[in-house]
């Protein structure tokens, strides 16, 4: 995903010459590309994630669209008061990449879990918070933050994730991507999830279970609208995340089910328990927290089947 | 513009900020008083900006970054025409525009909003940059308090903008002395702090931060060397120009009664 956002920012930026990148000294062998084209548009402006966060408010405030790019958690909790004040609440063009979002640093320790992220960042006033499915929907994500006013938090896996959509679809801010078509369960995944969500609806209709799978790429604006379908046509929904189960997708499908749900509705959300998590690869994790693929299935059945 | 119109300027910013305080039973005037002069002599001298276009992008950039000053830079500002004086009225009431940490939204002549400490200087790196990388003409100035270089951000701005050569910046640092808790020497000493900023790669000049003769040759020769960022330490008193503010901790708190306000605005030869 980070190659995918790098080569779709170098594009635009070759057109749109507001468009500056700043990293806190990480992104070595990927930001090169933008330095080397884009030198006066370019920062590295060392370890300092809080400063990282204040110049890039300035650089918007003289009309900059403005990308902060760390790992983990350094570009969001690191400096998250500046986030809050110096950009969200003077609703400013600053765009915060994290790589690395949810497990993919598993085995380099708690420091490197983003976990409580989306959460967190979904908590700010004028934030838009996105979490790409796949590489395709990172490029077609990257394009249309540049294009929207204001404040966004931009959330990717890191590299190698399998790219799921073969033709690039519609993608619109605040409008989540139907993957699959399915009625008698909706899995609703964000960020890299996507693939295994898809790969569990396939194991479902093994079992005769049709999966609708949609990519909630946008947590906030949340696509209330299409929650409210999915509940209404397919009864059940899961939702799926490599983050806390406080706060982030599960919270906000519940957030609008609990305002217009239908009766008779089935609801589970999937993702980390209020613990840190140990230490491990992605994989290893994903089998601890049902994220994987059977994980994912085995609690559909589950769930349709009245065990839990 | 003489010394003499800064001096009688830095006179109406202090009693509008008394009555202010008073009015909204508010803090900080003690912080507020202490860079009265340095106000005055910046908005009466110094800064390029236009109240009728308070967004020319040309326009010298002014940040206060320590927002609990609040009050007189409104007065300030009021005084200068951004906004009509009558809203100095309605300072941290009930729906204001005004509140008690400077606020840019709807304020025209402020930059930022500010508040939390420690958060001005990274920011006017940012504005600095652009100008720079742009070969613009204007200046940044950021008003620092002494308390607030305990933050740790304002360090790693302190080191970024030497790297980036930003002689187009210029922090100004109120150094009355006095934090929240007692002086500065008894919460975190801060001394030696011309070598520390000097030790970063800063051009400093240590000046009498009420001394208009100073303060203006100071701001007026800005970059203090080519290529380097630029800070003035302004030794200054807090609660400056009232007898029975000066040097107190309490009048970090305070806010002044009827009674108060009138034996200050005598004080400052202002009998209302």
């Amino acid at each position: 995903m980070r190659t995918a956002f790098i080569d779709t920012l170098c594009e635009l930026a070759e057109q749109d010459e507001r468009i500056w990148l700043l990293t806190g000294d990480l992104g070595y062998s990927i930001l090169e590309r933008f330095a080397n084209r884009f030198p006066s548009r370019y920062v590295n402006v060392g370890v300092a994630e809080q400063n990282m966060t204040g110049v890039a408010a300035g650089l918007a405030l003289c009309g900059k669209v403005v990308f902060t790019y760390s790992i983990a958690n350094f570009p969001t909790l690191r400096c998250l008061e500046q986030i809050r004040n110096d950009v969200c609440y003077h609703n400013l063009n600053v765009k915060v990449v994290a790589v690395g979002g949810g497990l993919a640093y598993g085995a380099q320790g708690m420091t490197h879990h983003a976990t409580e992220d989306l959460a967190i960042m979904r908590a700010l006033p004028n934030m838009t918070v996105i979490a790409p499915g796949d590489p395709v929907e990172t490029r077609l994500a990257t394009r249309a933050i540049v294009n929207r006013p204001g404040p966004c938090y931009l959330r990717l896996g890191k590299a190698g994730e399998p790219v799921v959509h073969q033709t690039p679809p519609a993608f619109t801010i605040g409008k989540a991507i139907t993957v699959r078509e399915g009625s008698s369960v909706t899995l609703i995944s964000t960020g890299g999830m996507l693939h295994n969500a898809l790969q569990a609806a396939e194991l479902l209709a093994q079992e005769r279970i049709q999966a609708r799978v949609l990519s909630m790429h946008t947590l906030k604006p949340l696509d209330n609208e299409s929650v409210l379908a999915a509940a209404l046509e397919t009864s059940t929904i899961v939702t799926i995340e490599e983050h806390s189960l406080i706060g982030g997708l599960g919270s906000a499908v519940s957030e609008t089910l609990s305002k217009g749900m239908p009766k008779g509705i089935r609801f589970r959300s999937l993702g980390m328990p209020d613990r840190f998590a140990d230490i491990g690869s992605q994989e290893c994790s994903r089998r601890s927290y049902r994220l994987t693929p059977q994980g994912i299935s085995s609690a559909v059945q589950d769930m349709l089947s009245h065990r839990c | 513009m003489s010394t003499e119109s800064s001096v009688d300027f830095a006179l109406a910013i202090r009693a509008h900020a008394l009555r202010m305080v008073h009015r909204a039973n508010a803090s900080h005037i003690g912080t507020s008083l202490s860079m009265a002069d340095l106000l005055a002599v910046l908005y009466s001298h110094v800064l390029r900006v236009d109240p009728a276009r308070p967004d020319w992008p040309d326009r010298d950039r002014f940040i206060l970054s320590k927002g609990h000053g609040a009050a007189i830079i409104y007065a300030v500002l009021a005084e200068r025409g951004f906004f009509p004086v009558e809203w100095l009225d309605t300072y941290c009431q009930d729906g204001s525009k005004l509140a008690g940490h400077i606020t840019a939204h709807g304020v025209p002549g402020v930059e930022v909003s500010t508040g939390s400490l420690g958060h001005g200087l990274p920011i006017g790196c940012g504005m600095a940059l652009a100008g720079k990388r742009e070969g613009r003409p204007y200046r940044v100035f950021v008003m620092l308090s002494d308390g607030e270089l305990d933050e740790g951000s304002n360090w790693e701005a302190i080191l970024f903008a030497p790297h980036h050569q930003l002689d187009n910046l210029v922090a100004i640092v109120d150094y009355n002395k006095i934090q929240s808790f007692g002086t500065v020497k008894e919460v975190l000493e801060l001394s030696p702090l011309a070598d520390k900023w000097r030790a970063f790669r800063w051009a400093v000049r240590e000046i009498d931060g009420h001394d208009h003769k100073q303060i203006e040759s100071a701001l007026t020769s800005i970059p203090f060397e080519p290529g380097k960022p630029s800070v003035i330490i302004a030794h200054t008193v807090k609660g400056k120009g009232v007898s029975f503010m000066e040097n107190q901790l309490a009048w970090h708190y305070k806010s002044p009664n009827a009674e108060q306000l009138k034996q200050a605005l005598a004080e400052l030869g202002l009998n209302k």
